[in-house]
């Protein structure tokens, strides 16, 4: 844990200095009289302790971490039963297979306008085009994961007296949490990123709002500011699932 | 005379693989009582496997019947045990929960100083709150044995179960197993690929062939399963005769 949050104030060192650098090089790029589009990390940080203490930044972080908490546990609980059910079950997972294959490489992303019709611009809507993008991730994953049980492992919990129902809690469930824990992770990159653009749209709260307005404004300081706590909070999903799949998959050697 | 557990008639099995049938074997006839122990030895892909799933009630004859205590075998019984070739344990389970999971999963009551006594009588006392990853082989596979034994079996199949073992541990779960099984007294079937295990193990070693597994030859071997008897000049004896009539089906 301790070589952990070394690695960690290394990395944040490294990307401090490169970010320190950049700043440099844009600032020396930049146009006579006109402001750089990179700040320095320290005016960032700066500002980032004075909005840290004002409650309308917590108001706009409160609200991105609602979308992004509700649109996980969403997807979660539709698409990891399914995917567990699907997976385990050949012969309707060979009948849904062609609506999977349609429906999986379509851009969700272009349904915006139609989810927002559908649903509103408020919090349903955008957690709805949230949900739309991570389910398919989380279902796919972890229906592949189902899907590959050894035969083994089938076979010793017959012999032992299970049933479907065993078979499900003892074994299909456990084999397929690392799985579900990785797509959780990749999950993580996803969802932060489409939240910057369904909060770009018809709000007035939450960190992508945070980081236009400060754009529109040409407060480039105070954008990095919202980008700098968008990450912050990629950073915190990542580490909570590692976290999770540490202790829930103990058993996994390392 | 001990009581009939397991009869196989004319039991032939086909499976499916990549659309295409496989005839896996054909018109099986096998008997095994209380508290025998058979051997059934064969190259590999001759079916020895299938038979024992078949036995096991995992899989189903598509012609012929397969009969336990009287009764058609129409699921796994629980008077049969089934140990495999690559252990089965469930890796997220603890030792001692891969063993209490056949009473957990039967509503019996899990009682601890049996499972104490279990494991200390297969020497992997200390092993209890270890994931399976953390085991040796051998380990692995005493564990496996636990996990049945723990339910009493009546009818204990071995699909291989020491082959990925190096020799000297391979003996001496042999030993192991014999021991149990002396103390025991269950009916045992042992699939094994290797002649000097069925010679050690197999009262009654059963020779197949295949592909399509069939049963071609039959021999008595009552010495096995006894003490001292991997140094016996008739266990060499025993080996070069099913050696011999191993290689004329070759």
């Amino acid at each position: 844990m301790r070589r952990r949050w070394v690695q960690y104030a290394m990395a944040t060192v490294i990307l401090l200095l490169g970010w320190e650098a950049s700043a440099w090089v844009a600032e020396w790029f930049a146009p006579t009289g006109s402001a750089s589009v990179i700040p320095h990390p320290g005016h960032v940080l700066g500002l980032l302790g004075l909005e840290m203490v004002t409650p309308s930044f917590w108001q706009h972080v409160g609200v991105s971490s609602y979308r992004v908490a509700m649109a996980l546990v969403i997807s979660f609980v539709l698409a990891v039963p399914t995917g567990l059910y699907l997976g385990s079950t050949p012969k309707l997972d060979r009948i849904t297979q062609p609506l999977v294959y349609l429906s999986y490489p379509i851009p969700k992303i272009v349904l915006l306008p139609v989810v927002f019709l559908i649903f509103g611009l408020g919090n349903a809507g955008k957690i709805a085009m949230l949900v739309l993008i991570l389910f398919f991730q989380l279902f796919i994953t972890t229906r592949d994961a189902a899907r590959e049980l050894d035969r083994e492992f089938k076979y010793s919990l017959f012999s032992l007296g299970g049933t479907k129902r065993h078979l499900f809690t003892h074994v299909i469930w456990p084999s397929s949490l690392p799985a579900i824990f990785t797509a959780l992770r990749i999950a993580t990159g996803t969802v932060i990123a489409v939240l910057f653009f369904v909060e770009s749209v018809g709000t007035r709260f939450g960190l992508g709002f945070y980081i236009l307005d400060a754009w529109g404004r040409a407060d480039i300081t105070e954008m990095f500011v919202g980008i700098l706590a968008m990450s912050a909070m990629g950073v915190i999903l990542y580490e909570l699932f590692e976290g999770l799949e540490k202790w829930l998959c103990g058993w996994k050697p390392r | 005379m001990p009581s009939e557990l397991l009869r196989l008639t004319d039991a032939s099995f086909t499976y499916v693989d990549h659309g295409l049938s496989v005839d896996a074997l054909e018109r099986i006839a096998l008997s095994i009582h209380e508290g025998e122990s058979v051997a059934l030895l064969g190259p590999t892909g001759c079916g020895k496997s299938s038979l024992l799933f078949l036995a096991a009630g995992l899989q189903f004859p598509v012609n012929g019947s397969v009969i336990y205590r009287g009764l058609k075998l129409e699921h796994p019984h629980r008077e049969i045990g089934l140990v495999l070739q690559d252990y089965g344990l469930f890796p997220w389970k603890t030792v001692r929960k891969n063993i209490e999971l056949g009473l957990r999963i039967r509503g019996e009551a899990i009682d601890k100083s049996r499972i104490d006594m279990l494991l200390t009588e297969l020497g992997i006392e200390e092993q209890g709150s270890k994931y399976p990853y953390q085991l040796s082989g051998g380990q692995k596979q005493r564990v496996a044995l636990a996990r049945v034994l723990i339910l009493n079996p009546q009818l204990l199949l071995l699909d291989e179960p020491f082959a990925a073992l190096d020799t000297l541990t391979r003996e001496r779960l042999q030993d192991l197993t014999t021991s149990l099984w002396a103390k025991r007294q269950f009916g045992m079937v042992l699939v094994t690929h290797n002649v000097q295990e069925a010679v050690r193990m197999g009262q009654r070693i059963l020779i197949m062939s295949g592909p399509p597994g069939q049963i071609v030859e039959q021999i008595e071997n009552p010495q096995a399963m006894q003490v001292g008897q991997r140094s016996s000049d008739n266990f060499y004896e025993v080996a070069r005769e099913v050696r011999e009539r191993l290689e004329r089906l070759v």
